[in-house]
């Protein structure tokens, strides 16, 4: 099982928080902070698993990030989840957000954090992989996409979003 | 209304979006909050709009905020309307903002069960996805209760997305509501060979969830998963299989035999280092799970062991990481392959990562030995030292503890020096492990005897430094060890050197700032200590010694007097009066230090943690018994309490001895408070006590100065840990040289002897003896405990309430079926029967028949091993088959041209023989087990693998008639000495089996290289038909349309021999639906015409002429089973019923009403059930006299006459006794009970056969139906 999936950047600003169990709005930053000290403070080299985050889980649970330029993605999981599978995950779900985004950058994410759920929500259900095939994902996600615009709006904004 | 949407999407025009929220918080980086507080009113404002719109926006920048930390419960209604929105986008956000700020305690969360509902059933697909993603987030107790069903009719869905998704959140709900899971589980079951790899992952990662906490219960689906493993390509899924087997092997070791093999062939094959890791991981669980001592394990082992190095010479610090994870697994069991890696791991302490070095740590634990414990520990402290994080440095000191004290210090040959370790690692600054150490301290010195002088020195220096320790005390754990400190010199006081100078120590000023707890241990040691002053004191020298002693404590005592610990107060008060009434005895000059001394007197022994629990409950005494009569449920509650008290105020209120005080008590307590009432001058509740002793004098004045050093000073005078590696070095040595020596001088004694023991070369472990001889006192455990180590369970656990037994629920025929109780509930104006599957209309008390003669000779015994060895040979022909089968399927996936109907519909053998054997799946999975071969000494293991065996042999004979049949006799005619049995059979083999070995070969080697599928299968088709004995199959048509196509399993019973004949007993029949159409058939209903003798069971609350639901939809070219259950009144006769299944046909355009008419056939034969019968059991049974005779006399049988036997075994449920060449008595019985007896004789093509029954009207028939066999063919 999956417990959380956070997405920060090199500043510890939340980009995205998935809580697969609930903690109140301050145990969730609380959580967010400090993952990312634990995070933040490893070397480039170093490798990808953290144990023991004090605030989730327990010593079955694990942190296993990946750092993409100014972002790092950290999922929490507990010991059914295989560790290497994880690292997969990540790439595939950034893989993912690229495709969508088109050359996904972290201003993307800050925007589209709906968005960035959406996507997020056919990987990954209640905390359990659902889906690993880029293609699939995409091909749903572009589906509810089309849904989204289908249907007419009396009004859409014409704004840039950037 | 059209102007107010217009004024609505003008509104909206100055409204914020999502991205003009973001912008705009990041234009205020300095008023951040201000500026969010600014746009929560805004929403606050939106909100109030009717515009859904407007709303939806505001919803979804409030999801923004929420991840920013922002409370935003207050929207919830607001969110639950959004959901109900019934535009996708809408919705969308809706649950998106559910999904993440929802709880179990959001009230609103009721609101939206049927709105959920509306949306899990929406024809769009999206709508469902959505609802199910928010769901799996926000799921309660009550939403899982009430939309249960829903979600299982979703797991048919015909669209896979939703079938997935529907799937996986299933996992969720039996969390909430663990009464879903026996429902849900045949279902879930079935999902795991859904043709679509998304939902199968999706079942494969549930069960996987499902069975990490309660592996026992999913032990029966190994077969199913094990099949998974070999044919699945996906490595998510092959990974979850592989961690799940992970998690079985442990509970059955038999498991992990069969599992090596295709395990080390993924190791050497994978490309993917993920599954290369599981593979080894799993395969390390199954070594730990067996026994060692195999010569191929040790060959498995080397195997992980070497695959690991590579991991971890790996540049890549994941793989390192993880090689070194696994590595500590193996280390468990067999450390002696680890160990040879030391030098590897020892490096990887030195590495840069932290993990890596946790890691590494973990793993030295295993390695030391008596030999390198105190080197590997100094390196560990130089570690200690160098280390900068406090994490990786209490992970270092928890370990040191822990390699130290492993296995009840096994390792450790010098206490002092061990002693000294401890107090170096007391130098640690800011540690957390201060109990640790304290713990350690303490549970030495009590346990080692012979180190108690050294200890309570060590613990006197401690303790006068004890400045150095609690330096900045409060954020400290380190003073933690005072406590140890103080105890230990109290105790053993008698060992102290100065005992003067520790009591002073013990009683200054600044312990007042210790932590509650340690101060209570300081007064009550002092008090110990005190005892032993005085009794040096008065035995030497005059008593003004002893007074000043006593002049010391009442002096410094009353510091803790005051102390707001409760516990440090309430002993300090105590010793104090104590003191104080000594001191007056001193100044009569009366001798008191021997009964002080007493006071504290005797050796407190070590307990063991547990030992109360486990404290066994006498004889006779029953705790859950009522110690008084319980109260009757008739008496009112007000009632009760007062004739409680009437009956047991004068006994309970008071003591007898000091019955006549009491009162005496009460009255002036009571006068004295009259009078503090009428005193206006008395002041009540004073700040009590406290006050009066602060004003006593010599403590105020006594400055109190609080020395902060933040640079750990070296204790002075502590002996340090490395002399002593030093010392033991040299004592080493020179033990070594003596030996040497004695050696020398016995060789020399002995040198014409031939006792020449090994050189002495490196020492070994025996070799080295340990510097004091020391005695470890174990722990105290109860007498006659029970040994158990269920103690830490955690009752809080979700999944312990998803400890459901599953077994006998996916097996519908079996003991336990669905209860009335625990249908999924579903809403009431839906008709209840569409979520019953038949299983539920099962009987209830069904039991296995059970025939065995209770007590049996031990000739009689022995019979029944040989049947079990031939039992046990037939599965091991039942799963070749099998695996033959699958593999033949899995090629013609492999090939991949055929699509998924067409592969079916050429499988129909193997579609139709699966179900047979899903009867009994727990003895199945003994069957598919048993094929690795059973330790033989273990008895008990095998006499428990028999008996599941035994009560397995009907499925064995009628599902693996064709070949096991006529291996059977031949088996008997070498049943002489059991150990050479295997080999005799092996050796007997026919032609035809080698050709089937052969082509397994074959198979074998085909799915490693699957590369040309297409003639290899054509090949196999060909080898098929040389099979002397065509499959055969118990399934026959029963009708057919262009539609579908019924086959029906002539019938496969199910009774309860012992229940009574009114009850009736009851035929499952097992009907195949097949799709044969290109559209989906939906809203099948089977019904039958009841005859007065059989009953169609329908279910409950249904009329007798209403039909029978068919819980399932057959998408085009799909398949599926269902099972109806007949209720029988007499078996003697053969019966037919009329029926008619009605069925829509529903095309993308139009849906068509159709049915399809058919008979039903009950033969006299599917009333009789495959029981095996012991030949004295037979020949008594003969000997009777009570059953009729009857004969019949078959012509031209044209076949080998155990192929004769074997189809009668098959078709007609019957068991061979005994055979003797070319004559066989054969046994069956009714499922009203009825023997059914058979002599079946041949010569040339005549077949006689000779019957008793002690029914003469189903004999007849039963006759008649062999003979229409035999005239078949």
């Amino acid at each position: 099982m999956i417990r959380a999936i956070l997405i920060f950047n090199n500043h510890g600003k939340p980009r995205l928080s998935k809580f697969y169990e609930h903690y109140t709005e301050d145990t969730e930053q609380q959580i967010i902070r400090e993952t990312f000290h634990l995070v933040s403070k490893r070397d480039e080299n170093v490798c990808n698993f953290l144990e023991g985050g004090m605030l989730i889980g327990g010593s079955d649970y694990k942190l296993i990030y990946r750092h993409y330029a100014t972002l790092y993605f950290v999922f929490c999981v507990d010991s059914s989840e295989s560790e290497l599978g994880i690292l997969d995950l990540i790439q595939v779900f950034v893989e993912t957000l690229d495709k969508c985004f088109e050359n996904v950058c972290e201003l993307d994410l800050i925007f589209h954090v709906d968005k960035v759920h959406n996507i997020l929500a056919e990987m990954v259900m209640g905390g359990m992989v659902l889906e690993t095939n880029m293609n699939e994902i995409i091909m749903q996600v572009d589906a509810q996409n089309k849904m989204e615009k289908s249907e007419t709006f009396i009004f859409q904004s014409t704004r840039q979003d950037r | 209304m059209a102007l107010k949407i217009v004024k609505g999407s003008i509104d909206r025009m100055f409204d914020k979006n999502l991205q003009d929220l973001v912008r705009g918080i990041r234009n205020h980086k300095e008023d951040e909050a201000k500026y969010i507080s600014t746009c929560i009113d805004e929403i606050k404002q939106e909100l109030k709009q009717d515009n859904i719109a407007v709303k939806a926006n505001a919803v979804c920048k409030l999801t923004y905020l929420q991840m920013l930390g922002y409370d935003v419960s207050w929207a919830a209604f607001n969110i639950v309307e959004v959901m109900s929105s019934s535009k996708f986008t809408y919705k969308r956000i809706g649950y998106l903002a559910a999904s993440q700020c929802f709880h179990e305690s959001t009230d609103v969360i009721m609101l939206t069960t049927n709105q959920i509902r509306k949306d899990l059933s929406s024809p769009n697909q999206y709508d469902t996805g959505v609802a199910l993603t928010g769901l799996s987030c926000f799921v309660t107790p009550d939403l899982a209760r009430d939309l249960a069903n829903d979600i299982m009719t979703l797991m048919s869905h015909t669209k896979p997305y939703i079938r997935k998704k529907a799937v996986l959140i299933m996992y969720k709900v039996f969390l909430k509501y663990p009464e879903s899971l026996r429902p849900a589980f045949p279902r879930l079951k079935e999902k795991l060979e859904d043709p679509d790899p998304g939902v199968q992952s999706a079942a494969v990662n549930v069960i996987c969830e499902l069975a990490r906490r309660n592996p026992k219960n999913y032990l029966s689906l190994a077969p199913l998963f094990f099949k998974l493993m070999t044919s699945s390509t996906n490595n998510w899924v092959l990974i979850k299989i592989i961690k799940l087997f992970g998690a079985l092997t442990p509970l059955e070791p038999r498991l992990g035999k069969k599992l090596i093999e295709p395990l080390t062939n993924l190791i050497h094959s994978t490309s993917a280092m993920s599954l290369l890791y599981e593979c080894v991981n799993t395969v390390i669980a199954v070594l730990i799970s067996l026994s060692s001592g195999m010569p191929n394990h040790s060959a498995s082992i080397q195997l992980c062991v070497q695959k690991l190095r590579i991991l971890i010479e790996d540049s890549d610090q994941n793989l390192k990481y993880l090689g070194l994870l696994a590595m500590s697994k193996i280390l468990k069991t067999h450390p002696k392959s680890v160990q040879s890696h030391k030098d590897l791991i020892l490096q990887c302490l030195d590495d840069k990562d932290e993990s890596i070095r946790l890691r590494a740590l973990d793993l030295l634990y295993g390695m030391v030995s008596k030999k390198n414990l105190m080197e590997i520990v100094k390196k560990l402290m130089l570690h200690v030292d160098k280390a900068e994080g406090t994490t990786y440095r209490d992970e270092l000191l928890t370990k040191i503890i822990d390699i130290c004290s492993q296995s009840n210090y096994q390792y450790i040959t010098n206490f002092e020096w061990y002693i000294s370790i401890l107090v170096e690692l007391t130098r640690l600054e800011g540690t957390r492990h201060g109990h640790l150490i304290a713990s350690q301290m303490l549970d030495v010195a009590i346990r080692v005897k012979a180190i108690r002088i050294f200890a309570v020195a060590q613990m006197a220096t401690l303790l006068d430094n004890a400045h150095l320790l609690t330096g900045n005390m409060q954020r400290n754990g380190i003073c933690e060890v005072l406590y140890a400190a103080a105890w230990i010199c109290g105790e053993f006081s008698e060992h102290l050197e100065n005992p003067m100078q520790t009591l002073e120590a013990m009683l200054r000023p600044k312990v007042a700032t210790l932590p509650g707890h340690i101060q209570a241990v300081y007064v009550q040691n002092a008090a110990k200590l005190f005892s032993t002053v005085l009794k040096s004191q008065e035995g030497s020298t005059e008593g003004t010694a002893a007074q000043e002693t006593s002049q010391l404590m009442i002096d410094r005592l009353p510091l803790f007097v005051q102390s707001a610990n409760l516990e440090v107060q309430e002993r300090a008060s105590c010793i104090l009066q104590l003191v104080k009434y000594i001191q007056k005895l001193q100044q009569k000059e009366v001798e008191v230090a021997e009964e002080v001394s007493a006071l504290f007197a005797g050796e407190l022994n070590p307990v063991a943690p547990k030992a109360q629990k486990k404290v066994p409950v006498p004889e006779g005494l029953d705790l859950d018994a009522w110690i008084n009569e319980p109260p009757s449920e008739s008496e009112s509650e007000d009632e009760q309490p007062k004739a409680i008290f009437a009956k047991e105020e004068p006994k309970h209120s008071r003591s007898r001895h000091t019955e006549v005080d009491e009162k005496e008590l009460a009255r002036r307590r009571e006068a004295r408070k009259q009078e503090q009432a009428n005193n206006p001058f008395y002041i009540k509740a004073s700040p009590s006590s406290q006050k009066v002793y602060q004003e006593s004098p010599g403590v105020e004045h006594i400055p109190v100065v609080q020395i902060d050093l933040t640079v750990p000073l070296k204790v002075p005078g502590l002996p340090m840990s490395d002399q002593y590696l030093k010392l033991e070095e040299e004592r080493r040595q020179k033990e070594r040289a003596d030996k040497k020596k004695k050696e020398k001088k016995k060789r020399k004694e002995k040198r014409s002897g031939r006792g020449r023991r090994h050189d002495s070369g490196p020492e070994s472990e025996e070799d080295i003896t340990p510097a004091h001889m020391v005695d470890i006192v174990t722990e105290e455990m109860p007498e006659n405990a029970l040994p158990s180590d269920d103690d830490d369970k955690d009752p809080n656990d979700p999944h312990k309430a998803l400890d459901i037994d599953l077994d006998n629920l996916v097996e519908s025929a079996g003991r336990r079926p669905l209860a009335d109780s625990e249908k999924l509930p579903v809403r009431s104006h839906r008709a209840a029967k569409v979520a019953k599957s038949p299983v539920e209309d099962g009987d209830a008390e069904n039991t296995p028949p059970s025939q065995e003669p209770k007590k049996k000779s031990s000739k009689e015994k022995r019979e029944k091993k040989k049947d079990k060895d031939r039992d046990r040979k037939k599965s091991k022909e039942e799963k070749k088959k099998k695996k033959h089968k699958h593999e033949e399927k899995e090629e013609d996936l492999l090939g991949g041209e055929a699509d998924e109907p067409v592969v079916q519909s050429e499988d129909t053998t193997e579609v139709v023989a699966l179900p047979t054997s899903t009867n009994a799946e727990v003895s199945d999975l003994d069957f598919w087990l048993s094929n690795a071969p059973v330790p033989s000494n273990t008895q008990e293991a095998a006499t428990v693998a028999a008996t599941a065996e035994a009560d397995s042999v009907p499925e064995a004979t009628s599902g693996t008639a064709p070949d096991s049949d006529h291996d059977e006799p031949k088996n008997s005619e070498l049943e002489e000495t059991k150990s050479s049995k295997h080999k005799k059979k092996k050796q007997k083999k026919e032609k035809e089996e080698k050709e089937k070995k052969k082509k397994k070969k074959h198979h074998h080697h085909h799915r490693h290289h699957s590369d040309g599928g297409a003639d290899e299968s054509v090949q196999n088709g060909t080898v098929e038909d040389e099979e002397p004995l065509p499959p055969m199959s118990n399934y026959c048509l029963l009708a057919e349309n262009s539609y579908i196509k019924m086959m029906m399993e002539d019938a496969d019973e199910v009774c309860d021999i012992q229940g009574n004949l009114q009850d009736g007993s009851q035929v499952v029949v097992s009907v195949i639906f097949e799709n044969k159409c290109d559209s989906l058939l939906k809203s099948m209903e089977f019904n039958v015409l009841d005859s007065l003798n059989s009953k169609l069971q329908r279910p409950e609350g249904s009329g007798p002429h209403d039909g029978f639901t068919v819980p399932f939809q057959l998408p085009p070219g799909v398949s599926n089973e269902a099972r109806l259950v007949f209720t029988v009144q007499s078996i003697v006769m053969p019966q037919k019923m009329k029926g008619t299944l009605t069925f829509i046909v529903k095309n993308e355009d139009s849906s068509i009403h159709e049915k399809l008419d058919f008979k039903l056939h009950f033969t006299c034969t599917s009333y009789l059930i495959t029981t095996p019968c012991y030949s004295d059991a037979f020949a008594k049974l003969l000997e009777s006299g009570d059953l009729k005779c009857s004969s019949v006399r078959l012509e031209e049988v044209n076949m080998p006459f155990h192929h004769l036997l074997a189809r009668i075994c098959f078709h007609h449920h019957f068991s061979v006794v005994e055979r003797i060449d070319s004559c066989a008595s054969m046994y069956s019985r009714s499922i009203q009970g009825h023997h059914v007896c058979l002599l079946v004789k041949t010569s040339g093509q005549t077949v006689s056969i000779d019957a008793k029954c002690d029914e003469p009207t189903l004999l007849g028939n039963v006759l008649d139906e062999i003979k229409q066999t035999f005239s078949q063919c």
